[in-house]
């Protein structure tokens, strides 16, 4: 039986209580104690900038050449707050139910209230550290309103949000490289977590610019590595996130939750080609002023400024009229499917909707426009060499943020002890579905608010442990099963590259595991994988050798890959119900939404891994409801 | 399209590197250049040989991960881009691209086309930041601040740190990196009080990595991705100069 160890008492004091309860460390002991920290984005520098700043001694490593390029970055839009400047009507409760609700019922209150309640202090903390979050006239801070919910309260810089966020973790961090706590491991990937007696230890980790395999040793590994949606291959993530610490920790029995809920981002631009390596996202805050529609007529040829008004078809506002363009992320992204599916899909390849700025622009003006969004229009130009202040944008969904990863209880530790998991690369906030611009928010919650009481936690019975060193036999376990591996691979003969068999295994998914899936095409996709996993271990060819070696590196991840799709398969067969991002065809109404089964499914999937010839094993945490009413989402 | 590449090949930070010729076929006007590098890969692995290394993650020109000089400009021909959003209609076929690392003593070759920027985050280390603890800041609207200087602080803040403007400036410069970074605290109020010691120990900073003098030629700011004023070096030599007569 797996247990959250979600506090006692009501809902609002249960942070509290824990913080007032959690066990501290002497200032003097902190400096005896290291904490290995994988992942430098939000989760992982302001977590490692945090403990630094309390004492303990960090490494932190990041497969980039310098932490501030980790994927966070890349977040536009912005960052949600309940600080009710726009006084209409937010609270920490709102917040909360939104979230509960905007992820189906799917996720724990207790951790959702913690999220909604620690976000106010996070705008504080930017701010304080120099972030330029947009301001009013009079200088105050102002917001805007986001997909799923009916306030303003996502703060933002640009559309630039991430990148300045990830800036003050970053300089965060480095100001603790500059105090000498925390040492910097870039252009380093970790390859294997190292238990001793049960307990997480240490990594072994590569370095990527000259390929030696070194042993790293602590008292503490927190994984904050991000989302695993490149598996899908074609998505919004960057090139090199990868879900490889995270499979490596399952594989060492750390359990993965909620595996198959991906989101898919209703605003990103679509596929034009065979080589293409990406789908780049532009901003879901574009909904607020873009309007969305498609030919009204299937088949519809015509540039999209000589349809006239009445043949088109603003399909989320017909069938979502409350929230219109606004609708949730899962919602939008299916809608757009079922449209581009029954045969009224706009553009070259009829892959996409239409994103429509024109009434917008009428109504507010070309400059008012230009001041929100002039950099997602610029790049808009730069991609597609279309000006969309003139013609509408071109959208299309791509896989973008997995709700899923490791399970955690309330403390962000893992079902190993002593291993932690931050930001995107846990499972625990965001249920069957995240709501827009709470991901750079949960990433920073972890970080800044949650992990700097619950990690000394942890540690405080740590401090009496037997030091461990790297000569400790379980290293040099470790360190041989990533060296066998890494020589399998470059022994290998074959005729196809890692590119052939990520983008196989990633067409796959966006099939049978994609936006909609049923049992068929699961029980299909489990046995396709098995083939493919076959095919790479005799097929697979790479050239170059065991220093740098760009190949090597995308051969490890992709491996993991398989064995995860495989995962997230079996997790969307075993649900028998919609929820959220996860629709499962025979589970739809008369109108196509779809329906949960409260009955049966109201829990977490917990995968246990069982080795390389055996399913993975299911366990369930329920998920209790004492203060919201299970509710069908309605968006209508 | 069909292309004529020379691309520079290099083993590691001591050895002696070439300029290598390539061709490469089926290239389309929708592919981005790195795209078409990652297709000129493809084909050196049917070779059996090894790939290209270049530097590249998010592919939507924010992480700054990516830059080549291709035909002597960082980034590409187009203005306020970068390379991985650097798209195949700005070529034609039939033509020969150069493609090489961006160069700066600063700026090591590690393999091909990447290169070690470590020397940008020694000089953040140093005191690129705001000395602010986290988990128990002030209300955020305790510090109001105008529009008009967040924005310009914004600005200065959207450096993306692909260093371009080292790659370009014929000193090797990292004035306008160094510059960006001084001028988005140094115009905040939250960033106003430690803002003498940290141009200080930034500058310092910058010249123990081997970076060059700025002597305002501006190219920096013409190859800029995020089109970063030169205005901002301006700024640091103001505040570099008002903090050196202070400290006196």
């Amino acid at each position: 039986m797996i247990d959250s160890k979600i506090p006692d008492g009501p809902l609002a004091d249960k942070w509290n209580t824990y913080k007032a309860k959690a066990k501290l460390v002497n200032p003097a002991n902190r400096k005896k104690l290291t904490i290995i920290v994988v992942g430098t984005g939000l989760a992982g520098s302001s977590c490692a900038a945090s403990l630094a700043e309390q004492g303990y001694n960090i490494q932190s490593f990041c497969f980039q050449d310098s932490p501030r390029r980790a994927h966070s970055v890349a977040a536009q839009g912005g960052v949600n707050a309940v600080k009710n400047y726009k006084n209409d009507g937010d609270s920490v409760y709102r917040m909360f139910y939104d979230t509960i609700k905007g992820g189906d019922f799917r996720s724990r209150e207790a951790n959702v209230y913690r999220l909604a309640e620690c976000s106010a202090s996070l705008i504080d903390q930017s701010v304080a550290q120099g972030v330029p979050f947009a301001r009013e006239y009079g200088g105050y801070l102002n917001n805007r309103s986001f997909g799923g919910v009916q306030v303003s309260r996502t703060f933002y810089a640009r559309g630039q949000t991430g990148q300045q966020l990830l800036l003050g973790a970053y300089q965060s961090l480095l100001r603790q490289v500059n105090t000498g706590k925390v040492t910097m491991h870039t252009r380093h990937e970790m390859l294997e977590l190292v238990l001793v007696d049960g307990k997480a230890k240490g990594i072994i980790a590569r370095n990527l610019e000259t390929g030696a395999i070194e042993r790293h040793v602590a008292d503490a590994v927190v994984l904050a590595t991000g989302g695993y949606g490149k598996v899908y291959y074609l998505s919004t993530l960057a090139m090199g996130c990868n879900s490889s610490a995270l499979w490596r920790a399952h594989k060492k029995g750390a359990y993965m939750a909620g595996v198959s809920w991906i989101q898919f981002h209703p605003t990103c631009l679509p596929q034009h080609g065979a080589n293409q390596s990406k789908l780049t996202l532009m901003s879901e805050s574009l909904r607020n002023d873009g309007r969305i529609w498609v030919p009204k007529k299937a088949g519809d040829d015509r540039l999209p400024n000589s349809i006239p008004e009445e043949e088109r078809d603003y399909y989320l506002e017909r069938k979502y009229p409350a929230f219109g363009n606004l609708a949730p992320r899962d919602i939008s992204s299916r809608a757009a499917k079922e449209r581009i599916d029954s045969g009224h899909g706009a553009g070259p390849m009829k892959n996409a909707v239409y994103l429509d700025f024109s009434d917008a622009i009428a109504a507010q003006g070309k400059k008012t426009i230009e001041a929100k969004y002039s950099n997602l229009f610029a790049m808009y130009e730069k991609i597609n060499g279309i000006d969309a202040y003139k013609e509408p944008m071109l959208i299309s969904p791509a896989a973008h943020f997995t709700m899923g990863g490791l399970w955690v209880d309330y403390e962000l530790m893992t079902t190993i002890p002593g291993l932690f998991a931050l930001g995107e690369a846990n499972f625990a906030d965001h249920g069957a579905n995240r709501l827009g611009a709470n991901s750079l928010l949960q990433a920073c919650v972890d970080g800044y608010f949650i992990a700097p009481y619950t990690i000394p936690n942890y540690l405080s019975g740590e401090l009496k442990a037997t030091k461990i060193s790297t000569d400790h036999p379980a290293f040099a376990e470790a360190e041989n099963s990533v060296r066998e591996q890494l020589n399998r691979f470059l022994q290998s003969k074959g005729t196809l590259s890692t590119d052939y068999f990520h983008k196989t295994i990633g067409r796959l998914l966006y099939e049978k595991c994609g936006l909609s899936r049923s049992k068929q095409n699961l029980e299909e996709a489990i046995v396709a994988i098995k083939t493919l996993k076959a095919s790479f271990e005799k097929d697979l060819l790479i050239t170059g050798d065991d220093t740098l070696n760009s190949e090597l590196e995308k051969a490890g991840r992709v491996a993991d890959y398989i064995e995860l799709a495989e995962l997230m398969c079996y997790d969307a067969l075993q649900r028998e119900e919609s929820c959220g991002a996860h629709f499962r065809e025979e589970y739809q109404s008369n109108e196509g939404e779809a329906v949960r089964n409260d009955a049966d499914y109201c829990y977490v999937s917990a995968w246990e891994w069982k080795g390389l010839t055996n399913p993975p094993e299911l366990h369930k945490e329920p998920l209790v409801f004492e203060n919201v009413e299970l509710a069908v989402r309605s968006y209508k | 399209m069909k292309l004529y590449l020379k691309i520079w090949r290099q083993l590691n930070a001591t050895s002696k590197g070439e300029m290598v010729d390539y061709e490469i076929d089926g290239v389309t006007e929708h592919m981005s250049f790195l795209e078409m590098l990652d297709l000129l890969n493809e084909s050196l692995i049917q070779l059996k040989e090894r790939v290209i290394e270049f530097d590249h993650d998010c592919r939507e020109g924010i992480c700054g991960q990516c830059g080549v000089m291709i035909n002597g400009r960082a980034h590409g021909p187009l203005k306020q881009t970068t390379t991985c959003q650097l798209h195949m209609r700005s070529f034609k076929d039939g033509d020969t691209i150069y493609i090489e690392p961006f160069r700066a003593t600063a700026f090591p070759v590690v393999r091909d086309l990447k290169i070690n920027r470590t020397s940008f985050d020694s000089i953040i280390t140093a005191g690129g930041y705001i000395g602010a603890s986290t988990g128990q800041a002030p209300e955020a609207n305790s510090i109001p601040i105008s529009y008009e200087t967040v924005e310009a602080s914004f600005d200065a803040a959207a450096c993306i740190g692909c260093g371009a403007c080292v790659a370009t400036c014929k000193n090797s410069s990292a004035a306008l990196f160094v510059g960006a970074k001084i001028t988005h605290l140094a115009l905040l109020p939250q960033g106003k009080i430690e803002a003498s010691k940290r141009v200080l120990t930034m500058v310092d900073q910058m010249d123990k990595e081997g970076f060059g003098a700025c002597s305002n030629t501006e190219a920096c700011e013409v190859e800029c991705p995020q089109g970063i004023s030169v205005l901002s070096i301006a700024k640091m030599n103001y505040e570099y100069n008002k903090a050196l007569i202070m400290k006196k």
